[in-house]
């Protein structure tokens, strides 16, 4: 049986953002022009683009701290602007690279957001110390913010955002001013949050990051959305319907495994050397012939040891599109 | 398959009423202003001017202040607690709003559900705490003194006084919450307030009264007149006609506000520049 309800607008049965002929205008410059999104449904969005795009634009209308010049940035059918209340309640946030008040400590600045969000009292001390430990700050946890470095202000903004378990999170450049063992944390962080469910709408400049945590990209240049698509889609549409995927290998390769590849993999058309334990092999086709790959590559007990989408691909299309636009 | 709602399935998190928001705001942003290093120099500039007042009065003993009880709260109460409340105002009112901005503390306290009302009156509430705490530490060294040279008999006027310096910041910080909210740079913010309570509205009620010859009533340090005048043996006429200098001066008239009249001012004062500000806060944009 299905049972569906209706809500403000529409089905709201899945965690929704939706922006409606969402224009932003700054006098005679338009930061973000007509834009019309909707994503829906536990995922994970990279939202890419050039500085100046329109992503923290988008993101700052999404979360009312700016206005729509025209149109309508709505949360699970509920208008941000007119509803904040009830739009926001349900969603996790990060923009920018926000400052927390300096004498507070973080399990008080986090208090102050567990309060102002109605987490139970009851739950409020642990949820903290989950989320402080989740972002690896439980030693500093009652020490003033004020003496903190940037990527520790980072890790405790990022704990604000987890902190009320909500179902929607909206992310701008979460990885900025955190070292590289942080920005692996983060993406751990994701990765764990889409095991639970949860919509992330996080813009990046890392296209790596975005190939290894995202599900669907969406970019934007000059305030205007290019693509909306599933990640292996828009690699494939916007490279003649290839697909690259990086293979690491336990042991280095000999000099004809590549050619091997090339000619007795369906699909395959292409298997170059990145360095002697891995290739980046291109091939046509979606996922069915992606699991026929791995299969096949498996069966010639070369040790492979990683298979991922190559974030070439992503970065190819990237360039070639933002090239398009200018 | 059952579906619902995702407002539904969202955790047990209940989004407390505004008027809680505004208790949860104030909560923290007095326990920062509470440590910060503008509340510890204001509670040392309090002391310093209590200390100084102390050290004359005790060594020099002038007749202004040791000729009755009343006449001592004038001069030590009466000249000071209405530079003291401006300076409360400058220090907790000045960048509240505009620090937001500047600081970029409203990246983390306004992407919630929460309205930017609650945040305004949080921080507003904290402000006038933090404000009244120090008043609190003044008026208590006011009355010690008093005490030690007058015993413990206080004139209710003292009581009466107190209660309008604290109305009277109630609409200080009401003004200059208001221009915080009209900038987003602390310094200009700051600067502003601090320039017209220390300078310029002195100076345009002086202009007013003695060029034009008009009552200064839209000027709020006017209305604040009454917190000293009330300490006066006889409370002052409202206005006085004296003759300027050499024999064919010109005749002045000099205007002082009746306490109706200046609970009128400080009232409006703070009613117009709360909502302004609020209405600028509200309309602000984090570009």
């Amino acid at each position: 049986m299905t049972r569906e309800f209706v809500g403000e607008r529409g089905r709201l049965n899945e965690p929704s953002i939706q922006a409606v002929g969402l224009t932003k205008r700054y006098g005679s410059f338009t930061a973000l022009d007509s834009l019309n999104l909707n994503v829906e449904g536990s995922k994970c969005v990279g939202f890419l683009g050039p500085n100046g795009a329109g992503k923290t634009t988008t993101l700052k209308l999404f979360t009312d701290l700016i206005r729509a010049s025209s149109g309508e940035a709505l949360v699970n059918g509920v208008n941000v602007h007119t509803r904040k209340k009830k739009a926001l309640e349900s969603v996790g946030t990060l923009i920018e690279t926000p400052e927390i008040y300096p004498s507070l400590t973080p399990r008080e600045a986090l208090s102050m957001v567990a309060e102002t969000r109605g987490v139970p009292a009851a739950e409020r001390k642990k949820r903290i110390e989950d989320v402080v430990t989740e972002v690896r700050m439980d030693e500093w946890v009652d020490k003033r913010v004020g003496k903190f470095s940037k990527g520790m202000k980072q890790r405790i903004n990022i704990a604000a955002a987890l902190l009320s378990d909500p179902r929607i999170f909206l992310l701008d450049e979460p990885s900025t001013g955190l070292d590289p063992r942080g920005m692996s944390e983060v993406r751990d962080i994701v990765k764990s949050l889409k095991g639970k469910q949860r919509l992330i709408f996080m813009s990046s400049h890392l296209l790596s990051e975005v190939t290894d945590i995202c599900d669907e990209v969406a970019m934007i240049d000059h305030g205007k959305l290019l693509v909306y698509d599933t990640l292996s889609n828009v690699t494939s549409r916007f490279s003649g319907g290839e697909n690259i995927v990086e293979v690491g290998f336990l042991r280095p390769l000999d000099g004809g495994v590549n050619g091997r590849i090339a000619s007795g993999v369906p699909g395959v058309t292409s298997a170059e050397r990145v360095d002697d334990r891995t290739l980046r092999i291109r091939f046509n086709g979606g996922a069915s012939t992606q699991e026929r790959l791995l299969s096949n590559l498996v069966g010639m007990n070369l040790g492979v040891i990683s298979y991922k989408p190559a974030s070439s691909a992503l970065e190819d299309v990237y360039l070639s599109l933002i090239k398009d636009t200018k | 398959m059952i579906r619902v709602n995702s407002t539904e399935v969202a955790s047990k998190n209940q989004v407390p009423g505004s008027l809680t928001q505004v208790g949860v705001t104030m909560k923290y942003t007095f326990l920062d202003y509470l440590r910060s290093r503008r509340f510890f120099i204001l509670l040392v500039i309090v002391l310093l001017i209590s200390a100084i007042l102390t050290i004359v009065v005790g060594y020099y003993r002038p007749a202004s202040f040791l000729t009755s009880g009343l006449s001592f709260y004038s001069s030590w109460w009466g000249t000071s607690a209405v530079f003291l409340v401006a300076l409360f105002g400058i220090f907790f009112g000045g960048d509240a709003i505009s620090g937001e901005f500047q600081n970029r503390t409203g990246y983390f306290s306004l992407p919630h559900p929460i309205r930017r009302s609650s945040v305004y009156a949080g921080k507003w509430l904290a402000a006038l705490l933090a404000s009244s705490m120090i008043l609190v530490v003044f008026t208590a060294i006011t009355l010690g003194n008093g005490a030690y040279y007058f015993g413990m008999s206080v004139p209710y006027q003292f009581g009466e006084s107190v209660l309008l310096a604290w109305f009277y910041l109630v609409a200080v910080l009401g003004f200059t919450f208001f221009f915080s909210s009209l900038f987003k740079s602390t310094s200009y913010s700051i600067l502003v307030t601090a320039v017209l309570f220390l300078f310029a509205f002195n100076l345009i009620e002086t202009l007013v009264a003695n060029l034009v010859q008009i009552e200064p009533w839209f000027i709020l340090t006017y209305g604040a007149q009454i917190i000293g005048s009330v300490l006066s043996t006889e409370y002052p006429a409202h206005t006085t006609t004296v003759r300027g200098f050499g024999p064919n001066g010109p005749t002045l008239t000099l205007y002082n506000a009746t306490i109706p009249e200046g609970l009128a001012i400080i009232a409006a004062y703070f009613i117009v520049t709360a909502a302004l500000g609020l209405i600028l806060f509200e309309r602000k944009e984090f570009t």
